[in-house]
């Protein structure tokens, strides 16, 4: 599904990823542990397409194609989804509306033919459900006045609708009360199928008693430092990153 | 220069689509302004004296004036003597129904995506179409005849209804009232005359579409609306003109006159040629456009949407004169290369109980500058006026500039004014943000913009929201979602 090889990355000539290699098959949940600017964001970003990054060296393979040359929209058409960490406001435009023209533009490059209102309106009320939101929130401004926790639902519900093969959450749960977060964990969870993969960047373990990943890996400095299966994000909460600090200086 | 900055630069560099001229043989006037000009289009539209004299009066009132140059717009001197005061389509006889207008000139109207037939039969709506001077053709007359309301050219409307225009024309926007409304009464060509009598809901929308065409020439139409007790009607104007490289100047005036529970809807889409990329060519529109809310729980509602225009300089006002009358003014203002606007309104509270609300929303992309500039006025009798203000700026790029000049002037202490003021620039964010959900740029930027707009765009009769829309898209780019 995605193959990144000696991924390179510098922001206004700083290095921040030096060196990642990371292979994800279809089906599996990958965790990407890490403290603050270790390049757990950058990463998603540069997956996703934003501007402002250099590559400076290594590729990025998704379905067999050069993810690196494809622009924003193309990815997302093709089944990247990145569920941000600061979902933006937008002001007078209604989430049903950004919805179904998402979702369109989905199809129509996958050569559906486009939803009309009624069966549009027909599938959004069955997902609402999965996570659990008021059905009034369709008809807001996206993200308009939404708290943080009901910014966040809102993300698994564009997840949700648009049905993509590669789904990357950017730190899905921080600012997220218990409550939110088991919802939002229960919206991932029912979208776990044998085709669709996952890529949780997170801060903290706490989101994977809720998902539980296939594999975790440690990001610092710019590279990862260690991989391992859901145990290894336990060992990390219990002795804290400078558990890893300590590793990477030995080394050093 | 990042993806998202060239994307948006792409987008606000798009063609002028409504920049074709049509081939008429036209009776135009050579240029230059004297009372002997006057006296000849005065002549031209078999006016009687009192409206030839009419002119003159403003005429030689507007010799004693001097251009205003208060506006935050720059622009170099007008020769108002090599202007051509008058041009028509070239015709035998007026013509007296459609089949009868000159094809070339339907077909012009075609292109604009107003044909008239299929307006008269789908769309329900009246439209008396001014090209250059004169009125072509205006379409459902009978059916409004029925109701009693008079739908028809400045021209005619001094012909067959000359007690009604003697009493109000002149009686909102007097002759001498500034420059530009001076130089429009000694000139004006025609325009549309509406009267709606006692208690009557007009029928359907009332449309004018306007376009100038003829290299060199002003256009200076004249509107009237009166509004009979408890009557109610809803006006559309839209405007275009052909690509020229030199200005062309535009200087209208519109009064309407609501009397005692009267309501008037007045809404424009103009799309006025707004000169090329570095700002060659375009129209100067210099227009006013003022509502008298003359009797008791009377309503008049401004709606605009601009795009187009090199300079404007529009504030459509209302004088809320009658106790527990109402003013509204909703407006879009978009900006683009190096388009001047200086536009607002002018609240006048003047009776009781008097509510305004005024919401603008300005939009400026390429080097452009858009200011809104807005007055309200609360008069010592004007006992528990209310006015409220919001104004709103979206930036769009680096290098263009958003201005607002609120005045607040109140003479009674139970008013309550508010003002409300933000800026925003389409954001990076926003855009990567609906680009990952698949979007393409343009369609984002131009839903971002249509919600930015929204409050204003709700306003508009349903048929117009998505003509306005639409006209948004072309202007930033090329279509809306």
């Amino acid at each position: 599904m995605l193959k990144i090889e000696n991924l390179h990355v510098r922001v206004e000539d700083k290095p921040i990823l030096k060196g990642i290699s990371l292979t994800i098959r279809p089906g599996e949940v990958h965790a990407i542990m890490g403290p603050n600017g270790s390049g757990k964001s950058t990463l998603s970003n540069v997956l996703a397409g934003r501007d402002g990054y250099e590559i400076s060296a290594g590729s990025v393979t998704y379905q067999g194609r050069n993810l690196l040359e494809m622009a924003p929209e193309e990815r997302a058409r093709e089944g990247v989804f990145l569920a941000f960490q600061y979902p933006v406001e937008i002001p007078g435009v209604s989430n049903i509306y950004l919805l179904k023209a998402a979702l369109n533009a989905v199809r129509k490059h996958r050569g559906l033919h486009e939803l009309d209102a009624i069966d549009f309106l027909k599938m959004i009320k069955d997902k609402v459900k999965l996570v659990e939101m008021n059905e009034q929130f369709l008809y807001r401004a996206v993200n308009e006045g939404f708290s943080g926790g009901e910014k966040k639902r809102n993300e698994i519900l564009q997840m949700a609708v648009l049905e993509p093969r590669l789904c990357i959450l950017d730190e899905t749960d921080s600012g997220l009360d218990i409550d939110a977060l088991k919802i939002v964990s229960d919206g991932v969870n029912s979208l776990r199928c044998e085709e669709r993969s996952f890529i949780l960047i997170t801060h903290y373990q706490r989101l994977l008693d809720y998902i539980k990943p296939d594999f975790v890996h440690v990001l610092a400095q710019g590279r990862i430092v260690k991989s391992g299966d859901a145990d290894l994000a336990l060992e990390l909460e219990d002795k804290g990153y400078g558990w890893i600090d300590q590793q990477l200086g030995a080394v050093a | 220069m990042s993806a998202a900055e060239q994307t948006i630069e792409k987008l606000i560099s798009q063609e002028y689509k409504q920049g074709f001229v049509t081939d008429l043989e036209s009776d135009t006037l050579p240029p230059g302004l004297n009372e002997e000009v006057i006296r000849i289009i005065s002549a031209k539209k078999d006016e009687p004296e009192w409206m030839l004299q009419w002119r003159l009066e403003a005429y030689r009132h507007w010799l004693t004036m001097t251009e205003p140059r208060w506006a935050y717009v720059d622009y170099p001197p007008i020769a108002y003597d090599a202007i051509s005061y008058y041009s028509a389509p070239k015709a035998k006889e007026g013509p007296k129904k459609l089949n009868e207008v000159d094809p070339k000139l339907l077909e012009t109207y075609n292109k604009l995506g107003i044909p008239l037939y299929e307006q008269e039969r789908l769309a329900g709506v009246a439209v008396d179409a001014v090209f250059d001077s004169v009125s072509v053709a205006t379409t459902f007359k009978d059916k409004l005849a029925e109701a009693g309301v008079i739908f028809c050219s400045m021209s005619e409307a001094i012909r067959h209804h000359p007690e009604l225009v003697r009493q109000y024309l002149g009686s909102v926007v007097p002759a001498g009232d500034n420059f530009f409304a001076a130089l429009n009464s000694a000139v004006f060509s025609d325009g549309s005359f509406v009267y709606i009598p006692k208690g009557v809901r007009c029928p359907m929308e009332l449309s004018t579409y306007f376009r100038i065409n003829a290299a060199k020439t002003g256009q200076f139409e004249r509107t009237l609306i009166i509004a009979e007790e408890r009557s109610y009607v809803s006006y559309l104007e839209g405007c275009t003109a052909p690509m020229r490289d030199e200005n062309q100047l535009h200087a209208a005036v519109v009064e309407l006159v609501a009397l005692e529970g009267a309501q008037i809807k007045y809404s424009t889409v103009q799309n006025w040629y707004p000169g090329d990329e570095d700002g060659r060519g375009g129209i100067y529109n210099f227009v006013t456009k003022r509502g008298d809310c003359r009797g008791a729980h009377s309503k008049i509602s401004w709606t605009q949407v601009e795009t187009g225009s090199a300079i404007t300089w529009k504030y459509p006002s209302c004088l809320l004169r009658g106790d527990h009358s109402i003013g509204e003014f909703y407006s879009v203002a978009l900006t683009n290369h190096r388009q001047q606007a200086d536009t607002g309104t002018k609240m006048i509270h003047i009776g009781k109980n008097t509510k305004s609300t005024i919401i603008s929303k300005g939009i400026s992309a390429g080097r452009a500058n858009n200011s809104y500039r807005g007055l309200v006025k609360v008069l010592k009798s004007a006992e528990n006026a209310r006015n409220h203000t919001q104004c709103d700026s979206l930036l769009i790029g680096d290098r263009c500039g958003a201005h607002t000049f609120p005045y607040i002037e109140v003479k009674q202490a139970s008013a309550r004014i508010e003002h409300e003021a933000t800026t925003s620039k389409i954001g990076e964010d926003q855009l990567f943000f609906c680009r990952q959900r698949g979007l393409s740029a343009e369609d984002a930027v131009s839903m971002i913009v249509n919600g930015f707009c929204k409050e204003v765009f709700k306003e508009l009769p349903m048929e117009f929201a998505v003509e306005a829309q639409a006209l948004l898209g072309i202007s930033l780019e090329g279509s809306v979602g």
